[in-house]
């Protein structure tokens, strides 16, 4: 280029770095891609940095899941056990489960990659989890970002089916009652159960080829998509720019924070670390997955407290609190207990997945949307949002119900009628609250608004009355307030058009009404202060 | 007497009754109680000495509900032919006397001494026959083979008590017990005569070598000087644990970093 001519000709000799950087771009075309992302802005909030969280941890599952692939052996054929750990000496084993506590007995630094790999692995995935509810409670899925919401959720699915598996790898006891649990999963599915579990597990459980497939699927097959997806994600944020919430100067056009170069350049590099230490230090200090005192899997034993890490924690509890029922239907069984949870867990991911185009079906909104809302500012999504986490919390407590059992000295049985009833009642009853919760606190922010805020100040005045001094918002903290819309609800229209001929409305299009009087209903928001009406007060007295 | 009928209807009179009474009652307690202690000290050592002190031990201590001669009621089973061990579990281990009826008498502090469980477990074992107490030489951990033994466990034992024996939850509030701090003894009780909800494995189904293999493996794993190579255990609880702890400290510190890190930012002029 130009510049490179001129600094040649001054200097005599170009810097080693420009003349990479000439050669490749050359070659890639990195000065027109630099130009155009370099300076790409990002806004700053701490909560926009959990899906930073998410891909470090990734990162650092993937380097270490790479260096245990260099030792771990994922095969099922049975040896002797004679390696360094004592207790275990003279044991039949898979050569999985061998190699396993080989990484953690004989290899230098093993143990210590393996607990970062399961902690950063089960980080991960609550990373992931934190950074999706962050999302769906500021409304950060709207249009245009249903796709990006879309991919994320596949790689949250995803990111518990590389964890599953992962978790099967080592074979040990506790784990192979997990893969026992799914094999039973998968043979209470109606008709082609028996026969996906005979595939999956080649023959009759538990066989000679799950855990290398299983071993394929985790280090190949799903980190793969995973990779592919993750770079989807990354090229939709870059594309659709972040969102940020409201503030002055900040609209929906624009993006108001720093470059990515050189700021965010440093601070992600920077973040990368600090998640990589603290990972780093929990694995350092922290035992996870002690698989050597577990013992190998053997289909004829079985242990109390087997739990799967914590992301499969619902599914375990929607089994846990289901009752054991069962047909016997032409000779058949159809095993209820088993298929009805197993729909639940499915049901209830699908739900938050799907949310967002159900959102835009009931505004019927088209526009962009690039700010962050405030939680508040759509009580019925956050109700729901909250509704959902304590469905998904109370299959979790059903999940660990024998430990919930033993550490508060409770009847497992009663947690389990407990689960059966809250799984139905605690979600209502969340919603009910935060959608009060969230109409209090907009009602709060609409007294601040017209009202000022309280300063503490009492005053009296010449007449004898005493008042507190109210003290009006700064411009900046009214515009945070009052920067969001509001939708009106859908209202049901006449029974019959202009010429007095009775109007077809579909069973949709009340059901549709009906949700939106719901949602946006005169008691379901409440409405944002006019500036008629801040001018009317504001113009009165001087207080009040 | 007048003076005190004068006050009787002072605001303090009843607290004044009341510690009277007390302490009364307390004094009395003391003194017509059976002396533990001074019975035991009996020195006792001929067999027949011993039944002649454990009888009376239980008519006392025992007696309410499990019949004064072992033949149970309805508040207690019948101890005829349960043997020395089962007492010696039961009353060493500080579960009887039940402190309270509930769903399983818990492990606590034990109440009597170690000569007086000796006598109890005598004069239990004169009922009729039954197991007696182990010799130490069948339970010491160092004589037991630690991989055998949690093969075993992992058969035998771990569908309630956990991989560990950290313990795990029963029915209707019933528990399989953590064996952390188990004494080897207890253990080879515990599965000689199997307590409360426990199944008893007698000699015939885990021979009295498989039971010291299964406390070699306790004590490899779960004893006070059992080594956690992977750092701090968690309680050895899996994956619960683990999660709690990795949403709670992982993410947690986590989040306290990325907060660090977005309130750290370049500014546009230096204050």
């Amino acid at each position: 280029m130009s510049t490179t001519t001129t600094t040649s000709t001054r200097r005599g000799k170009a810097p080693a770095g420009e003349k990479i950087a000439d050669w490749a771009d050359g070659r890639l075309g990195i000065y027109g891609l630099a130009k155009a992302n370099m300076r790409k802005i990002f806004p700053d909030h701490w909560s926009f940095m959990l899906g930073e969280i998410c891909l470090y941890s990734f990162i650092i599952v993937i380097l270490t899941g790479v260096y245990l692939t260099l030792f771990f052996h994922p095969s099922m054929a049975e040896v002797e056990y004679t390696g360094a750990y004592a207790p275990m000496h003279g044991v039949r084993m898979t050569e999985a489960y061998a190699s396993t506590l080989d990484i953690s007995f004989s290899t230098r630094g093993g143990l210590l990659v393996r607990q970062i790999h399961h902690w950063g692995a089960l980080i991960f995935v609550a990373g992931m989890a934190l950074h999706m509810l962050r999302v769906f409670f500021t409304g950060a899925f709207r249009k245009p970002r249903e796709l990006n919401w879309l991919f994320g959720f596949l790689l949250l699915v995803l990111g518990c089916v590389a964890g599953f598996t992962g978790y099967s790898l080592p074979d040990d006891l506790l784990s192979g009652t997990g893969v026992r649990f799914m094999e039973g999963a998968i043979l209470a599915v109606p008709i082609v159960g028996t026969y996906i579990a005979m595939f999956l597990y080649g023959g009759q459980f538990p066989g000679n080829d799950v855990i290398p497939r299983f071993f394929s699927i985790h280090v190949l097959l799903v980190p793969g998509i995973m990779l592919g997806l993750l770079v989807a994600h990354l090229i939709l944020v870059f594309y659709h720019k972040h969102t940020q919430f409201a503030g002055p100067g900040k609209t929906n056009n624009n993006v108001v924070g720093m470059p990515f170069l050189p700021v965010y350049m440093a601070k992600a590099g920077g973040f990368f670390f600090l998640v990589f230490g603290v990972i780093a230090i929990i694995a350092g200090t922290t035992s996870i997955n002690p698989v050597w005192v577990l013992g190998p899997y053997r289909p004829d034993q079985v242990s109390t407290g087997a739990q799967p890490d914590w992301y499969m924690g619902f599914s375990e509890g929607a089994i846990r609190a289901m009752p054991a029922w069962e047909w016997n239907f032409l000779g058949h069984t159809v095993n209820f207990g088993v298929f009805i949870p197993l729909v639940v867990v499915g049901i209830l991911p699908a739900l938050i997945a799907l949310y967002p185009f159900f959102e835009s079906w009931l505004t019927g909104d088209k526009r962009e949307h690039h700010m962050a809302e405030r939680p508040r500012n759509a009580p019925t999504r956050t109700a729901f949002g909250a509704a959902w986490i304590s469905a998904y919390f109370v299959l979790m407590i059903a999940g660990g119900n024998d430990l919930w059992a033993t550490h508060f000295h409770l009847s497992i049985n009663a947690i389990t009628w407990f689960v059966r009833v809250g799984l139905f009642v605690v979600p209502f009853l969340v919603f009910v609250f935060t959608k009060r919760v969230c109409l209090g606190l907009q009602r709060r922010d609409r007294d601040k608004v017209l009202h000022g805020r309280e300063t503490g100040i009492i005053k009296r005045l010449p007449h004898g009355e005493f008042i507190e001094v109210h003290e009006p918002l700064p411009q900046g903290e009214m515009h945070r307030l009052t920067s969001h819309d509001q939708y009106a609800a859908l209202e049901a229209g006449p029974s019959v058009d202009d010429n007095g001929v009775v109007r077809k409305q579909s069973l949709v299009e009340k059901l549709r009404v009906k949700m939106s009087q719901g949602y946006f209903g005169e008691e379901n928001q409440i409405p944002k202060p006019t500036v008629n009406e801040y001018e009317e007060i504001t113009s009165g007295h001087g207080h009040h | 007497m007048k003076k005190l009928s004068a006050r009787r209807r002072h605001p303090l009179a009843a607290l004044v009754v009341l510690l009277i009474a007390l302490a009364a009652t307390g004094g009395l307690y003391a003194t017509f109680a059976p002396a533990d202690k001074a019975q035991a000290q009996g020195e006792s050592t001929s067999q027949q000495d011993k039944i002649e002190t454990g009888k009376k031990l239980f008519t006392v201590g025992c007696a309410s509900c499990h019949g004064t001669g072992g033949q149970g009621t309805t508040d207690g089973p019948q101890l005829v032919g349960v043997g020395a061990a089962a007492v010696d579990f039961q009353v060493g281990s500080g579960r009887m006397p039940l402190q309270q009826p509930g769903a399983q008498a818990p492990r606590k502090p034990r109440v009597y001494s170690d000569d007086e469980i000796e006598a109890l477990a005598a004069y239990v074992a004169s009922l009729g026959p039954g197991p007696a107490v182990p010799e130490s030489a069948a339970y010491a951990p160092s004589g037991g083979d630690v991989a055998r033994g949690g093969d075993l466990f992992r058969t035998n034992c771990a569908q309630c008590h956990n991989f560990t024996g950290k313990g795990g939850a029963l029915t209707d509030g019933k528990f399989a017990p953590p064996l952390d701090g188990v004494a080897p003894k207890h253990i080879y009780e515990a599965m000689q005569t199997g307590p409360q909800n426990m199944p008893a494995f007698p000699d015939k189904s885990l021979s009295s070598q498989d039971k010291q293999d299964i406390i070699a493996f306790l004590d490899e794993v779960n004893g006070d000087e059992a080594p956690s190579e992977g750092g701090f255990d968690l309680g050895g609880l899996g994956p619960v644990a683990e999660g709690l702890f990795g949403w709670i400290f992982g993410l947690g510190a986590l989040v306290v970093v990325a907060v660090w890190v977005a309130a750290h930012t370049a500014k546009a002029k230096k204050s």
